[in-house]
């Protein structure tokens, strides 16, 4: 039992993370209809960063809210620079170049610092482990538990409430309809673009003292956020969060009760949404 | 048409006696080099009849690859040393793969096509990872024998690099064929016809699947058998060979030399891996340069090297005529 609950905590924790990630991936795929293969990329410099100035300042706040904010001002040159000019070209394309920013993004990262892991221990506040269920539980988990759902409910309330939010949903349902009405799309895609990367950028300084940071982590959870949103439904963000959590869960119980099988269960589970739903478990049949 | 046909034949026997006679003046390193740009080039091609004819983007083509060398590794270590055989085997069996993971794909196109190849490709990759009895998990296959070309009394080493080079030009080379013969055949127009617009191929009566199913197995057993060359070419199979970057690679090729003119996967491959080699002499951070090309191609030149090319020699020729 005890046993079962732990597997609980690490899939919710893992979930978290990931749903963080896939958010971003989401939304941005939601509204400018690009699958970006550099999101994992931005995660990784995310953690990097905020490894980083942790180094510099030995303040883990500091790398949480500086950190993103770099990634985030980076991805809104790419996007300036790079997305824009292939918005009217075929979806390959788009595919390809994201893809080529991971190349790039990815070995950048190498280049700068590395291909040793690095460690990042958790602020004081959070470190040390916590008696639970007759065991003990790293603090720094349940905060990522706890965060997890803050962070999706503060992001829900900025879709529904907000102007901005609004705006971008409205986008996202019917673009043109948007842009006729008044909603400047180049402008709206850049900040969407930007934001998407602050979410993975904070999902990376969230993950830093969660697993080591190494240049493998972007190429890793790139796919498994991919496999998030596409069962899921793609630029849903409940669809986000029920399919992190299912993927996180499905890690931590696979670890332990089907070890060798482990790595093949989320692609079998992805084919098998995929063939019944093509659309995703939140998806709106076309 | 008979005169176009015919130009690109002898254009096709020039390129294949040329690259038959060029071990004779290569070193042992550049007929090596040169022999893993022939059999990824069968790779790129096998991958392009989905991507630039069908319009199918995989990300799952090193799957069908890396099955290639993995039935030829446990043929050899199992069955028999025949050359012929390993071909035959890596062939059919990665063709049946190709079938019924097809089977499965071509329901769905544009991105979910390439989220579900990457997926399938995936599954193979962690069977091969982790099925440690048969595959030999994350080590791989060694092949530590060598198969044997007998030709009645007179023995084949594929240990000399110049036999197996040769070995690899006639295989690729006949599967550049099936793959030009494909191309060119009506069943080809139909692929082209799919990927224009695949309602009006169901509206005259053809069914869209079986179109996408046929080529998808061609596809896939062309990159068995160019992962059969590949596995003997290094001597082993191992994991990475089913892993999705090697799919991007593939991709990468393809766009690299374009994807619209038939041999343009041919020379993304050459180009592809000449830069490496002279990238890595200089400096061990090959994707950083790698990622940087793919960015600046998709940007500026998105037919490719050859497409461009190809274009730009139409154009003036164009220009000629007029004046």
């Amino acid at each position: 039992m005890e046993g079962f609950l732990i597997n609980v905590l690490n899939g919710l924790s893992w979930g978290m993370l990931l749903f963080m990630i896939s958010m971003g991936l989401t939304t941005v795929f939601g509204v400018m209809g690009v699958l970006n293969f550099a999101h994992g990329s931005l995660f990784m410099l995310g953690a990097y960063m905020s490894m980083q100035l942790v180094r510099w300042v030995s303040s883990f706040w500091v790398g949480l809210i500086f950190a993103p904010l770099f990634v985030a001002l980076l991805a809104i040159a790419l996007e300036r620079f790079l997305l824009r000019p292939v918005y009217g070209r075929d979806v390959s394309f788009q595919l390809l170049l994201t893809f080529g920013i991971m190349l790039f993004l990815d070995d950048g990262v190498r280049l700068v610092w590395g291909p040793a892991h690095h460690v990042v221990n958790p602020p004081d506040i959070l470190a040390g482990v916590f008696p639970i269920f007759g065991q003990t539980y790293p603090v720094y988990r349940l905060f990522l538990i706890a965060i997890g759902p803050a962070l999706g409910l503060g992001l829900w309330a900025f879709f529904s409430y907000s102007r901005w939010g609004k705006i971008i949903r409205a986008a996202a349902m019917d673009r043109e309809m948007a842009e006729i009405v008044g909603v400047r799309a180049p402008i709206l895609f850049t900040s969407v673009f930007g934001f998407g990367a602050w979410l993975a950028a904070l999902g990376g300084a969230l993950a830093a003292p969660h697993q080591s940071v190494g240049p493998a982590i972007g190429e890793h959870i790139i796919i498994e956020s991919f496999i998030v949103v596409v069962i899921g439904g793609m630029g849903s963000f409940p669809g986000a969060f029920v399919g992190a959590l299912i993927l996180g869960l499905l890690a931590s119980f696979g670890a332990t009760m089907a070890p060798d099988f482990q790595m093949a269960l989320p692609y079998i589970l992805l084919a098998i949404i995929l063939l019944t739903r093509p659309r995703g478990i939140f998806g709106e049949e076309s | 048409m008979f005169g176009v046909l015919n130009k690109n034949f002898l254009t096709g026997l020039l390129i294949v006696v040329f690259l038959a006679l060029a071990p004779l003046v290569l070193t042992t390193h550049w007929i090596i080099i040169l022999t893993e740009i022939i059999i990824m080039s069968l790779y790129a091609m096998s991958f392009n009849l989905l991507f630039g004819y069908t319009g199918l983007l995989s990300f799952g083509q090193a799957g069908f690859f890396g099955a290639g060398a993995y039935f030829s590794a446990l043929t050899l270590a199992h069955f028999t040393s025949s050359f012929w055989v390993c071909v035959a085997v890596g062939v059919i069996g990665t063709a049946l793969l190709a079938f019924v993971i097809g089977w499965f794909c071509v329901r769905l196109d544009e991105i979910y096509f390439a989220i579900l190849t990457l997926g399938f490709g995936m599954m193979l990759f962690t069977l091969a990872h982790n099925w440690r009895s048969v595959t030999g998990g994350s080590d791989g296959l060694t092949i530590l024998t060598l198969p044997v070309l007998t030709f009645s009394s007179y023995r084949l080493e594929l240990f000399n690099p110049k036999i197996f080079y040769w070995l690899s030009l006639i295989t690729v080379s006949l599967g550049i064929v099936v793959l030009r013969q494909v191309v060119n055949s009506p069943f080809g127009l139909l692929l082209t016809a799919t990927r224009e617009n695949s309602q009006r191929v169901s509206f005259v009566g053809q069914n869209v699947r079986t179109v996408r199913l046929v080529a998808f197995t061609i596809a896939g057993a062309l990159a068995g058998m160019a992962g059969v060359l590949f596995g003997l070419f290094n001597r082993i199979a191992s994991p990475e060979m089913l892993h999705w970057s090697f799919s991007g690679k593939a991709v990468l090729m393809t766009i690299l030399g374009g994807s619209g003119v038939f041999l343009g996967p041919a020379v993304g491959t050459s180009i592809f891996f000449v830069l490496e080699h002279f990238i890595t002499s200089y400096t061990t951070n090959w994707m950083i340069f790698l990622g940087a090309i793919l960015i600046a191609l998709v940007l500026l030149f998105p037919m490719g090297v050859l497409g461009t090319a190809a274009s730009f020699i139409s154009k003036q020729r164009g220009v000629m005529k007029h004046e």
